[in-house]
């Protein structure tokens, strides 16, 4: 065993172990999306489940941000990119036309790369996803900041400062602020596009005890290039390689007996 | 201190070093020839401004700013009616113009990427910003002088918004430009609606270059003549408070004093210029302490 797998089995175990047995949050069938011509995802069918964290993997330009982009529909921004196929949220076709898609951006939060701070006061970025969708009197908005504050693990630092404005606040502290921001809307479900990336390790790390916490109350699908971050944090593992799924399992299996040979090349680092 | 060591035998400057040297002299030469240039640009601003406080200061007094001006012949007088006139213009043209050049600046940038339409708009809008000024006073003069039957504070008003326009849709549509579109995405990813998104995020994240863009703006038609003449005119009375018949304003009394034979005329327009030009000259550096308070919030 090459000393890259024995360093990501042996964080295995941090998390929770996946739950064989939690419901089907979001059930994609046979997504193909397209670039304009260029058919960027092929044929993906994936199930998400309940309250669990499925890390997608790949090497870059596999397609798992493409494909953590059409849960929300946020592709949708950009009139040459197109997806096909369906995507089930509870059940419901997101990619339908009937579907209002602010209304399901409310219920499918999303934390991208680069901290993306709002410029306005700390408390206002929290409150502009729930003013979206809610009219509360002032003091059930501040219980509701509070609240969002203290999940993201946040509150203590910035309780003081609260009309201050977020841009002030460290690369980390703002990643925190978006998950805020996100997780005050209460979703169902939270993608994250590679949060840490951005991110110093000890910033990294408290984000991960995050993630971990939120996992009880959020269904969560994470894309990340760190393999060792997808042990630690995932009941799921997904691997993708050229638009396609190429593996899907819970992560301990995968990391420890990957069925693919590729699967296995890959998180053993011998290419990607 | 020692000496020479033996086994370097002394030879002719090599071939590199030749080079190395005329790169040297290139490199100074360039850097002479900048500096004279710039020299030659800042020292003819700072002669007219010299020449401004010295013939404007001269001029001045408290008369200029309480009495109006002299009719032909009569001592003293002052520009209170045509600085209070160029006030209003002023106001009124980049009223006008701010909500259109800003919604249209909005669409560039917000919602027209890559559209055929947009990228005719911005090349009018380029047409425009570079249009002599003279046309518009001749346009606006048929628009409005012509059919309403005599000059008017409106078409001026109108005359200056038209020169204000091109200025304000193109720093918005830059300042919104820079607006990584990230955060654009962040806000859409909340579930809000695009205007939403426009408005409470895009506008607030460029909002010092967009007032800088207005500011720039109302100090370019605070000194515009040629599209005045055409359309306010000129008086030598108070402004009426109603914007029909003529306005004095500032530009063209300058203008008109200027060549006139009486003394007391010219030293009103040096007094005029060294007002107008500071006034412009406050409006740039508020414009810069706008987008500077920015950066360093």
């Amino acid at each position: 065993m090459s000393p890259i797998a024995v360093t990501a089995s042996s964080a295995i175990g941090h998390s929770a172990p996946a739950d064989l047995n939690a419901p089907v949050r979001i059930g994609v069938r046979n997504l193909n999306f397209y670039y304009g011509d260029f058919l960027s995802l092929k044929d993906i069918s994936i199930d998400f489940f309940d309250r669990q964290v499925t890390a997608l993997i790949g090497p870059s330009g596999c397609g798992k941000s493409t494909l953590l982009r059409t849960f929300n529909r946020i592709y949708s921004l950009y009139p040459e990119q197109r997806a096909e196929g369906e995507i089930l949220l509870d059940g419901q076709n997101v990619l339908s036309s009937a579907v209002d898609v602010n209304e399901l951006r409310a219920r499918v939060g999303m934390v991208f790369q680069k901290p993306t701070p709002f410029p306005m006061s700390i408390y206002d970025n929290i409150a502009f996803g729930i003013r979206l969708y809610e009219k509360l009197p002032k003091g059930e908005l501040d219980d509701r900041i509070e609240e969002a504050l203290r999940k993201a693990a946040l509150w203590d630092e910035v309780k003081d400062k609260l009309r201050q404005s977020g841009m002030g606040l460290s690369g980390g502290q703002q990643q925190r602020l978006c998950i805020a921001r996100t997780i005050a809307q209460r979703p169902e479900v939270i993608l994250l596009d590679e949060p840490t990336s951005a991110l110093d390790p000890i910033s990294t790390g408290k984000i991960e005890d995050l993630i971990e916490q939120l996992r009880t109350e959020f269904t969560i699908v994470i894309v990340t290039h760190n393999m060792q971050q997808a042990a630690r944090i995932s009941q799921f593992t997904a691997f993708m390689y050229l638009g396609e799924l190429v593996e899907f399992g819970p992560t301990n299996k995968m990391f420890m007996t990957p069925t693919k040979k590729q699967t296995q090349d890959y998180i053993t680092g011998r290419f990607g | 201190m020692g000496t020479l060591p033996q086994h370097l035998p002394v030879v002719n400057p090599p071939a590199w070093a030749r080079v190395r040297r005329s790169r040297r002299m290139a490199d100074r030469a360039l850097k002479v020839t900048c500096t004279l240039f710039t020299l030659l640009g800042v020292a003819v601003l700072g002669w007219i401004l010299v020449m401004l406080l010295i013939e404007g200061g001269r001029g001045l007094s408290l008369a200029v700013f309480t009495q109006t001006t002299p009719g032909p012949g009569s001592e003293g007088g002052g520009i209170a009616n045509a600085l209070v006139g160029s006030l209003i213009l002023t106001v009124l043209g980049i009223v006008v113009a701010t909500p259109i050049g800003v919604l249209a600046g909005t669409y560039l940038a917000e919602y027209g990427k890559g559209s055929k339409l947009a990228e005719l708009i911005r090349f009018v809008n380029d047409i425009l910003l570079a249009a002599p000024s003279i046309l518009i006073g001749l346009f606006v003069y048929t628009l409005m002088v012509q059919p309403m039957g005599s000059y008017s504070g409106w078409a001026g008003g109108v005359a200056l918004a038209i020169i204000a326009v091109p200025v304000i849709v193109r720093t918005t549509e830059d300042m919104l430009s820079l607006v990584p579109g990230s955060l654009r995405e962040a806000g859409v990813a909340l579930g809000a609606p695009m205007s939403t998104v426009i408005m409470s995020i895009s506008w607030r994240a460029a909002r010092a270059g967009m007032v800088t863009g207005v500011l720039l703006a109302t100090a370019r038609i605070a000194g515009e003549t040629a599209p005045l003449l055409f359309t306010a005119l000129n008086n030598n009375f108070w402004f009426k408070p109603n914007l029909m018949g003529g306005v004095s304003n500032l530009p063209v009394m300058i203008y008109q004093f200027a060549l006139a034979p009486y003394q007391n005329w010219r030293e009103l327009a040096w007094a005029g210029a060294l007002i107008i030009t500071l006034s412009i000259l406050a409006l740039s550096i508020a414009a810069r302490l706008v987008l500077k308070k920015d950066k360093v919030r």
